[in-house]
């Protein structure tokens, strides 16, 4: 146990931490302007491409995060078409790696939440003249707290996901190193007791989270 | 809904802040190194000082030797520091590395459950301890990853005269395709044998009932070495920073900050720059 009080009263322990709120919020924010839009349109607007477009994002829900790594990893190499832009093992690549994990969750939840409500109230709104991209933020007020859990989810893929951001990351000290690059790293010294500390605090900053973003949700209907 | 998206993006804007501030540091060069330096706490005991004297944050990259020369020749290291003298030497004749230094050497030990049913306990003979679990069919833990430890235990096999695989009706030989610490962690586990470079192996704290059983054998050296990059092939290293790491490194401090590294009182690596072994 002492172990575990030394390290998270560290400052390392705190970057640590920091970091892998930083790079999961930042994911799940990018995440959300992109897969919120896009899960809206899907739901209310009719184009040509939509139900293969809809298949093909919810087949991204088992987006292998090791294989988005090395793809990654493989673009944003100095070798590499994207190796310009100098991200590789550094925390905006490994944001890059989380939003294109998040997206297709954040995308599919709110295509699901808002095609019930456009069911329910869809009609309605056209007869009283919106057009339907018109309806479209009167849908996403209504579906508020849906589109939560949608962000949530993308959350708590971030939060938790490893193998992207140990590829694309590289786990640097310091730099890169994130709570479950971290848990992986100390269950390799073999220090476990250590590592399932540091597992039950990240499972407590994701309950945290999650609170706190229904604390301002709920907050926010008064 | 807008208040909610105001509230997101301000935790958004906070932690992208946070996340620049992390990042904001002078120079910075990314090392590309071995498991077992970063498992057995070593690079992080040390660089601390190589940053204070020089203002250089040192990021250190670690996988299995094989990786971390596979990541530098694509050039996404400004160095390496790895422990696979064949290796290294290919790295260095595709025009990849520089000049190469010895910074420490100590040597790898088999180790393995207290019971001990190959009997290999006591021996100084690596290729002969390697037999003895082959023939006993003992469970064997390998890596299975081109690291330098790796690499190491599949010239042992080629001594004895078979490389044992699953498809080839070897149960007891266990390929994880993993890290030494992954390693050590399923020898513990399953209690079986297997190859270990010191460093990782005195610091690793999950041990159970696995013990040091041979050691000594000179075969059984390990030497790490620091090797720059070629400036024609990796134009775009930083050069200047790599070469001031490599120069510190074998320096009087980096060799004593080496020496002095210690786990419960035992040194875990030989600072050999001045006479390499």
């Amino acid at each position: 146990m002492t172990d575990f009080w030394t390290t998270v009263g560290s400052g390392e322990f705190v970057r640590i931490v920091a970091l892998s709120l930083g790079v999961s919020l930042s994911a799940t924010g990018l995440a959300v302007l992109l897969g919120l839009p896009l899960g809206a349109s899907l739901a209310v607007l009719r184009f040509a491409g939509r139900r293969p477009l809809i298949i093909v994002i919810n087949a991204l829900l088992g987006l292998p995060p090791v294989v988005v790594g090395l793809v990654l990893y493989l673009l944003l190499s100095r070798s590499g078409p994207l190796g310009e832009l100098g991200l590789l093992f550094t925390p905006g690549g490994m944001v890059a790696a989380q939003t294109i994990l998040a997206t297709p969750i954040v995308a599919a939840l709110v295509h699901r939440a808002m095609n019930g409500l456009w069911t329910d109230y869809g009609g309605a709104l056209l007869v009283d003249g919106a057009t339907r991209l018109r309806a479209i933020p009167t849908l996403l007020a209504m579906g508020r707290l849906p589109i939560l859990t949608a962000a949530l989810a993308g959350f708590g893929r971030t939060i938790s996901e490893v193998g992207a951001i140990l590829v694309v990351g590289g786990n640097i000290a310091g730099y890169t190193r994130t709570m479950t690059t971290a848990i992986a790293l100390e269950t390799s010294k073999g220090n476990l007791g250590l590592a399932l500390s540091l597992g039950l605090v990240l499972i407590g900053i994701s309950v945290a989270v999650s609170a706190t973003a229904f604390a301002l949700a709920s907050g926010d209907r008064r | 809904m807008m208040k909610v998206t105001r509230r997101l993006l301000a935790c958004l804007f906070a932690a992208g802040m946070t996340t620049s501030a992390i990042s904001a540091a002078a120079e910075s060069i990314v090392l590309a190194s071995t498991t077992s330096l970063q498992d057995s706490g070593l690079l992080a005991n040390i660089l601390p000082a190589f940053t204070a004297a020089t203002g250089i944050e040192v990021r250190v990259v670690a996988q299995g030797t094989g990786q971390a020369l596979a990541t530098a020749a694509r050039g996404d290291a400004d160095l390496v520091l790895v422990h696979d003298p064949e290796a290294e030497d290919k790295f260095i004749a595709e025009g990849h590395g520089g000049e190469r230094r010895q910074i420490a050497w100590n040597d790898f030990v088999i180790v393995g459950p207290v019971s001990d049913p190959a009997k290999i306990g006591g021996g100084h003979d690596a290729v002969a301890a390697f037999g003895l679990i082959a023939k006993a069919g003992a469970p064997f833990v390998a890596r299975g990853d081109k690291s330098g430890t790796d690499a190491l235990e599949k010239r042992l096999w080629r001594k004895v005269g078979r490389q044992p695989s699953l498809a080839s009706g070897d149960g007891w030989y266990k390929d994880i395709g993993g890290g030494m610490g992954a390693a050590l962690n399923a020898a513990a586990g399953i209690g079986a044998y297997t190859l270990s470079d010191r460093g990782t192996w005195l610091s690793f704290a999950n041990k159970a009932e696995l013990k040091a059983l041979v050691e000594g054998d000179p075969g059984l050296l390990n030497r790490y070495d620091v090797i720059l990059l070629d400036p024609k092939k990796h134009p775009i290293a930083k050069h200047d920073a790599a070469r001031r790491l490599s120069d510190w490194l074998v320096s009087t401090a980096g060799q004593a900050a080496i020496g002095a590294y210690t786990k419960q009182g035992q040194q875990l690596f030989n600072p050999s720059a001045a006479a390499p072994k």
